[in-house]
């Protein structure tokens, strides 16, 4: 009996301590698991002890030696050229760079439509916009990029526009060359039901530039996505956009909002059958229809009836203006016409179309200006677009403004854009950076041939953090012979040197004289060059290679400005580097009555131009102006010899989108004609200001809108008249003016 | 388990059989059991939680104690990596989840060594120096999760940095055993040297299913755009020589060639330019005489000269990188280190982080063809260009080249980008170097427009109790024509406001803002009555100020939405005895602030002031119940890089900013306070931001010998 319970004793123990070590055990874990979900100690990688003998990845020789040489690359080039085709394309395997070399560099040759050829509104407005931009050359030889005559816009064979045979007849251009160098636009592909990317003929090597592109389709660095426009999209100028102010706080009525048609069956239907879901009635509207297609009746669902009623409670207009935010969702195809009239409405886009390559994606960061949702996450859209904070939605906000206006507001910006990614990479040493196309004013008014250099384009000196530089080259049109030492041109030159801000001085000889010799011009403190104008007015803004500093002072011969009003000018255009800062002020007006543009040189209280007598601006304006606007208007300028000035004023209020700035108190900036003067001054002569009023006609009709904005002040110095003794004023000379 | 059975089986049939002289023994027997079991619990229980964590965090190591994983033969291999994945088809991206963080979960998996089924590793070098670099910066960020239910994105630990260090196949079905592999989905790769001889894929050989790569050399055609990321090849010798930054500029040399496997082709072109050209090309090539190894690697030579690599890349302006059999090349790392600008000639490279860097701004990227016109290109850059680009190569090093860690980093900060673009960096936050981004600014209203006159402007008059001055201004102010709405912030809390019928008659609401502090920061919160863009901030007792002047004043505010545009001005001034800044009240003819106490400015800044003021800079205001214009004009300067706009002529102001003290003649004081407030500010700012100016705004025919009822503002300075 002692020795059983002995035993039961011992084996009650032995069941005790198990049972303590279970438990702690259990405990253990528990411990463990406590502390790990109170703090978060998450377990790193480890820190091996033999961490310093680990062998590296490779040996350094084998980095630099790199397997050896290779191929030669003369072959490899050769073989890739072989092998990548079509699906494959490159620029360096289907594409002949030898076509855009000098002299006739890049040149786009559109081939002459059929007389039988139907061509739609949209692709006839493209082919204008190709053969009037700068590129345009009728010789095809001289080409270097080729645009088809017929319509390719369409492909869906069940669309009126469709055009057959393309395959037959591509194949029948002699110039064709399986596509190489052509450029084929394209808005529709596929159809009903599955809307794939085939075009129904075969593309071969040719640039896509296609809406609604697909990611998987888009070949990088040679295909070019561009946004799908409605046909009543303009063809030039084009509306602006609709932000006019930056309303503190910026959210406006709705938060987000789509009203569009929801599609019950097929390819897009997963989403858009989806959108509904978000709909709260408040401050997200999201609306469908069923009601579109023929037999919309027979796939109708349970929801239709309601959806139905509520669409038509919502106007899209009234929606687009007062919502913060506008889904963009895929319809049937990846792009749609609701992009870009977010766009310009200033309500920021959330896509939600997965694959889509957005609209010119080479160079565009369009995380700055949309949101860009996965169509997976529909229902996290709300709570992201909620979270997104109010100083984000006005840079959101605002650069949608920029994008529209820089690239899409016409099929002009639509087509250049276009042209000028293909060049950016037929020339890649010669292109602008993402930030040029990125930043104000927009990458088609930055032309890389002047300069691939941020710091010398007046726009960007605050994003660079810089400022303009100290010194300017002041340009005098000269157009009378040099007959005495007491010209006003003379007097100009001691005034204009005076200024201890010039480093030199350029004459442009546009007289029918030949230059004087040099011992003819008086000393000067700074190099005086004189150049030959070839009696061109245009030549005045011509970019003379001799200009070397940022900011240029344009003077006529006989314009009369006193050495500090020189300096104030100066000053002020430090402050404002990308305007037009100077003293004479002119003005626009519309006529009701003639229903045209008028001119006016009286005295008013605004002004919108300030001509280039007497004027700063930035030298990059010079390249513009000869490089950028068309030959036909510069042509109209020599034709006529007048509004030169005029028109740089229309060049730089359209790209600044601001008006120029007129400072201190001088308006007359030349003598008054004597009575019994014997050469009247040109500007005096009545007809010379009707064609003034027609050039200022001829310009808007160019621009597609008036660039030209009003201003209603002037820049005086601080003190200027103010009952302040004289010795403590810096420009006390401005005041005897 | 089993003692549990035992006690439940045996105990219950033991107590009733017992004998009460037994019974004392047994409940002490128990008793002690009992405590026992107590103490032994409570010893159990401390120091195996502390042994525990040891084990955790100082898990001292040695990677060959990994544990030993064997490969089937018959594993199954992952298919080879589908070149049309995107994120929105080969990425699960509820993994990632919303979380207001925006920052995605990654998971590193443990380490194991695989071998095969004879025991043979599946790669040569097994975890490299670089790739556990890499992993334990990603294990120290913000990225990091050990938890795997968590993870968005899982790391393997399996080294494929170096393909010639693998056994391909084995490699592959290594990969498939991870316990989440999941068809690869969520994984990513870091491979810095791909394919292998004779033809050197531009991307990873090993099959690898859905699995995201960042590799080192993609081409155009193997590279995914939006799901793989570029990245560079590392190079060691930045970790062993350090060049420090040089000043950028011109250099010794203008081109220098350092590679050595340069094909013979392009050899014979690089030679004839240096024909051409002379002095201004170095063509460096390995050193024939010197003996294999390490010494090898850091020497190079022309014609018997020796030199160091890579310090001899700081002597030239440009410097070559070439193809070789691969795309990427080691060399790319150590010619940024050295600030030189690269001239990459490989046809179809997808360069490093091209998907946010712009490469543009630090390089030239030459086509192969035309490496015979690189002297020509490159010397048709301008010189300030060469410097910007110097600088900008050196930067791209050191954020994103320099180290592992920044290599991974940048990489996992891409995918984040992408799953949450909304959240993601910009243009400007990757590309510009420290010393831009410290002087740029990027205003916050860049658009460049002139809001309509509609709307008008909101006044908003701060007072406390001066109400007959307070009353005149109303009068005042309301015969402007372009008020929309007057806003009185009554700053007294011990009085409450006149009653309604006591106020001034005006056409414009009147509403009256009761605060609950006395706080000069008041006048500038961001008020919900205010309803305009604009708007007019003035003290209570500015009365001479014309409504001329006032119309004109939001005229001119018009066109310069962004600036601050006010009456009086004031400057600050560098005082060299003191060494510190001074504010200047006189008559000068420069301007670099506008006084408060009438001036117009947009609603944004009420926010900015209120909500995002810098440092102490509102505490300081509030407390010395002086400087708020001071601080308002710091920080419009400050995030606008623009001046102030003063308009009109000068009057004689009853020292407006004088409020506090009344008048009181206690100038010099005043003028002390205020330029402490300048120190102070530029101080918090880190630099003095305001700009100066020596321009005002008049009307366009101010002063003009012109009718005067022909003027649109004809009463300024009347006053």
């Amino acid at each position: 009996m002692q020795a059983r319970k002995k035993y039961v004793l011992l084996g009650l123990c032995t069941c005790c301590w198990l049972l303590l070590f279970y438990w702690g055990g259990l405990q253990e874990r528990l411990l463990g698991l406590i502390t790990y979900r109170r703090g978060e100690v998450a377990r790193p990688w480890p820190d091996w002890l033999d961490r310093a003998l680990l062998p590296g990845f490779a040996d350094q020789a084998e980095l630099q030696n790199d397997g050896g040489p290779g191929d030669s690359p003369r072959q490899r080039r050769q073989a890739w050229a072989g092998i990548y085709k079509d699906s494959h394309c490159r620029m360096e395997t289907c594409f002949d760079f030898g076509r855009c070399q000098a002299p006739s560099g890049f040149r786009v040759y559109v081939y002459p439509p059929e007389k039988s050829e139907r061509v739609s509104e949209s692709y006839r407005k493209i082919l204008t916009s190709v053969a009037e931009s700068r590129y345009y050359t009728s010789d095809p030889r001289e080409a270097c990029l080729f645009v088809l005559g017929i319509d390719t816009l369409d492909r869906d064979q069940l669309s009126t526009q469709f055009v057959p045979n393309v395959d037959e007849r591509i194949r029948g251009y002699p110039l064709w060359n399986d596509g190489r160098n052509h450029v084929i636009f394209n808005l529709y592909s596929g159809t009903w039901p599955n809307y794939t990317e085939d075009l129904g003929f075969n593309v071969g090597q040719a640039i896509l530039a296609k809406a609604s592109l697909n990611t998987e389709h888009f070949r990088p660095g040679f295909d070019v996505s561009i946004p799908l426009f409605s046909k009543e999209h303009p063809q030039k100028g084009g509306e602006r956009g609709w932000l006019v102010r930056n309303t503190v706080p910026p959210r406006r009525k709705y938060l987000l909002m789509f009203k569009g048609k929801r599609y019950l069956t097929g390819i897009g239907s997963d989403t858009r059958n989806a959108l509904h879901h978000i709909h709260n009635g408040k401050d997200i509207v999201s609306l469908t229809t069923c009601r579109h297609g023929k037999d919309w009746e027979k796939h109708k669902d349970a929801r239709c009836d309601h959806d139905n009623q509520e669409y038509e409670r919502f106007d899209y207009q009234e929606l687009l203006h007062n919502s913060t935010f506008c889904l963009v969702p895929r319809g049937r195809r990846l792009g749609s016409f609701r992009f870009l009239e977010s766009l310009q409405a200033a309500c920021i886009p959330v896509l939600l179309s997965n694959g889509w390559e957005l609209p010119f994606s080479d160079v565009i960061q369009w995380n700055q200006a949309v949101v860009e949702g996965d169509e997976r996450l529909l229902l996290q859209v709300p709570s992201t677009v909620r979270a997104v904070g109010i100083d984000r939605v006005l840079a959101l906000r605002q650069r949608t403004q920029m994008l529209w206006e820089a690239y899409f507001s016409s099929v002009d910006k639509i087509v250049l854009t276009t042209l000028e990614i293909i060049k950016d990479r037929v020339y890649s040493h010669i292109s602008r950076n993402k930030f040029m196309w990125n930043a104000l004013p927009g990458g088609l008014l930055v032309l890389p041939e002047y300069s691939t250099h941020l710091a010398h384009y007046p726009f960007y000196y605050f994003n660079l953090g810089i400022s303009p530089g100290q010194e300017f080259t002041a340009v005098i049109h000269a157009t009378s012979p040099l007959v005495s030492q007491s010209q006003p041109i003379m007097k100009l030159l001691q005034l204009v040197s005076k200024s201890k801000y010039c480093s030199q001085i350029i004459i442009l000889w546009n007289s029918e004289k030949p230059p004087p010799h040099r011992s003819k011009w008086p000393p000067m403190p700074v190099p005086l060059i004189v150049t030959d104008g070839r009696r061109k007015t245009s030549s005045r803004f011509l970019p003379h290679a001799a200009i070397e500093t940022e900011a240029v002072l344009s003077l006529d011969e006989d314009t009369m400005l006193l050495t500090s009003e020189i300096n104030f000018a100066f000053h002020v255009w430090r402050s404002f580097p990308e305007r037009i800062v100077g003293y004479p002020p002119r003005s626009h007006f519309w006529d009701p009555v003639k229903k045209a543009w008028g001119y006016t040189s009286k005295w008013t209280n605004e002004y919108s131009i300030v001509l280039t007598g007497a004027a700063f601006y930035h030298r990059y304006y010079h390249h513009l102006f000869s490089h950028y606007l068309p030959s036909s208007l510069r042509a109209l300028v020599d034709r006529t010899s007048n509004c030169e000035d005029i028109l740089m004023n229309f060049l730089v209020s359209s790209v600044t989108h601001l008006p120029p700035i007129k400072v201190a108190q001088r308006k007359q900036y030349k003598e008054m004609p004597t009575l019994q003067g014997t050469k009247m001054a040109p500007w005096a002569n009545p007809e010379h200001f009707t064609q003034r009023q027609e050039c200022v006609n001829t310009f808007a009709s160019w621009f597609g809108y008036m660039p030209l904005m009003h201003s209603q002040f002037r820049l005086d110095p601080v003190l200027f008249k103010d009952h302040v003794s004289v010795l403590r004023k810096r420009y006390k000379d401005l005041e005897r003016v | 388990m089993c003692a549990s059975v035992k006690y439940g089986s045996r105990g219950p049939a033991l107590i009733p059989r017992m004998k009460t002289k037994h019974r004392i023994y047994y409940i002490t027997l128990f008793s002690v059991v009992l405590l026992g079991l107590i103490a032994t619990g409570m010893f159990q229980f401390w120091p195996h939680s502390i042994e525990s964590s040891a084990e955790w965090s100082l898990d001292r190591r040695s990677v060959h104690d990994a544990p030993l994983v064997r490969i089937p033969v018959s594993s199954p291999i992952p298919e080879r990596g589908d070149l049309s994945c995107r994120m929105h088809t080969c990425f699960d991206v509820y993994r990632c989840g919303y979380n207001p963080k925006n920052k995605i979960k990654v998971y590193i998996y443990p380490l194991q060594r695989f071998v095969d089924e004879v025991g043979v590793p599946i790669s040569s070098t097994g975890l490299s120096r670089e790739y556990n670099d890499l992993l334990s910066a990603i294990s120290d960020s913000d990225f990091y999760t050990d938890d795997v239910t968590r993870a968005c994105l899982f790391i393997p630990s399996i080294d494929v940095l170096n393909q010639n260090s693998l056994r391909i196949r084995e490699t592959a079905q290594a990969l498939a055993m991870l316990p989440r592999w999941d068809k690869g989905m969520n994984h990513l790769l870091f491979n810095m040297l791909p394919g292998g001889p004779p033809d050197y894929n531009t991307a990873l050989d090993v099959p690898r299913d859905r699995a995201l790569l960042a590799g080192g050399g993609f081409s155009t055609w193997t590279y995914r755009q939006g799901y793989d990321v570029s990245i560079p090849v590392y190079s060691p010798l930045s970790a062993e020589v350090d060049l420090p930054e040089r000043q950028p500029g011109p250099r010794r040399y203008f081109i220098l060639s350092s590679q050595t496997a340069i094909h013979r082709e392009y050899r014979v072109e690089l030679e004839r330019l240096k024909e051409e050209n002379g002095e201004a090309l170095l063509l460096l090539d390995k050193c024939s005489n010197l003996s294999q190894g390490l010494a090898s690697v850091r020497k190079r030579c022309y014609k018997g000269q020796v030199y160091d690599y890579p310090q001899i890349l700081q002597e030239s302006s440009f410097c070559v990188v070439l193809r070789g059999a691969r795309l990427g090349q080691a060399t790319l790392s150590d010619v940024l280190q050295a600030g030189c600008v690269p001239v990459i000639m490989a046809d179809s490279y997808i360069l490093p982080f091209s998907e946010v860097l712009d490469w543009k701004r630090a390089s030239v990227v030459i086509p192969e063809e035309k490496l015979p016109e690189m002297y020509t290109i490159l010397k048709s850059i301008p010189h300030r260009q060469v410097e910007e680009m110097q600088r900008q190569a050196r930067w791209f090093w050191e954020a994103y080249f320099s180290s592992m860690k920044a290599v991974g980093m940048t990489t996992l900060q891409i995918i984040n980008d992408r799953i949450y673009p909304y959240a993601a960096r910009t243009y400007e936050e990757w590309n510009n170097p420290p010393v831009i981004k410290w002087s740029s600014v990027n205003s916050p209203l860049f658009l460049p427009l002139i809001p309509p006159r509609s709307p008008g402007f909101t006044a908003v008059v701060l007072t406390y109790d001066r109400i007959e001055s307070l009353f005149r201004v109303i009068t005042e102010i309301s015969k402007v024509p372009s008020l929309a709405k007057l806003l009185v912030v009554w700053n007294n809390q011990n009085k409450s406001p006149p009653e309604e019928s006591l106020w001034p008659k005006v056409a414009v609401p009147l509403k009256v803002v009761r605060t609950k502090e006395n706080k000069l920061s008041n006048r500038f919160f961001p008020f919900d009555e205010i309803e305009t863009e604009a708007v007019l901030a003035i003290d209570d007792d500015i009365i001479m100020l014309t409504s001329d002047e006032l119309q004109f004043g939001y005229e001119v505010w018009r066109e310069f939405p962004d600036r601050l545009v006010g009456y009086p001005g004031r400057l600050h001034l560098w005082d060299h005895e003191m060494g510190k800044w001074k504010y200047e009240s006189e008559w000068t003819n420069e301007v670099s602030m506008v006084l408060t106490g009438a001036a117009f400015y947009h609603k944004y800044f009420n926010y900015l002031y209120t909500y995002k003021m810098p440092g102490d800079i509102k505490n300081w205001v509030d407390a010395h119940m002086n400087c708020e214009d001071i601080a308002m004009n710091f920080l419009v300067a400050n995030i606008t890089g623009k001046a102030p706009i003063k308009v009109t002529p000068r009057k004689k102001f009853k020292c407006p900013e004088c409020t506090a003290i009344d008048g009181l003649s206690l100038d010099q004081t005043h003028m002390v306070e205020r330029s402490e407030c300048i120190n102070k500010f530029a101080s918090v700012f880190g630099t003095m931001p305001l700009k100066v100016v020596e321009h005002r705004a008049d009307p366009v025919l101010y002063k003009d010998d012109f009718p005067e009822k022909l003027k649109s503002f004809p009463n300024i300075g009347s006053l």
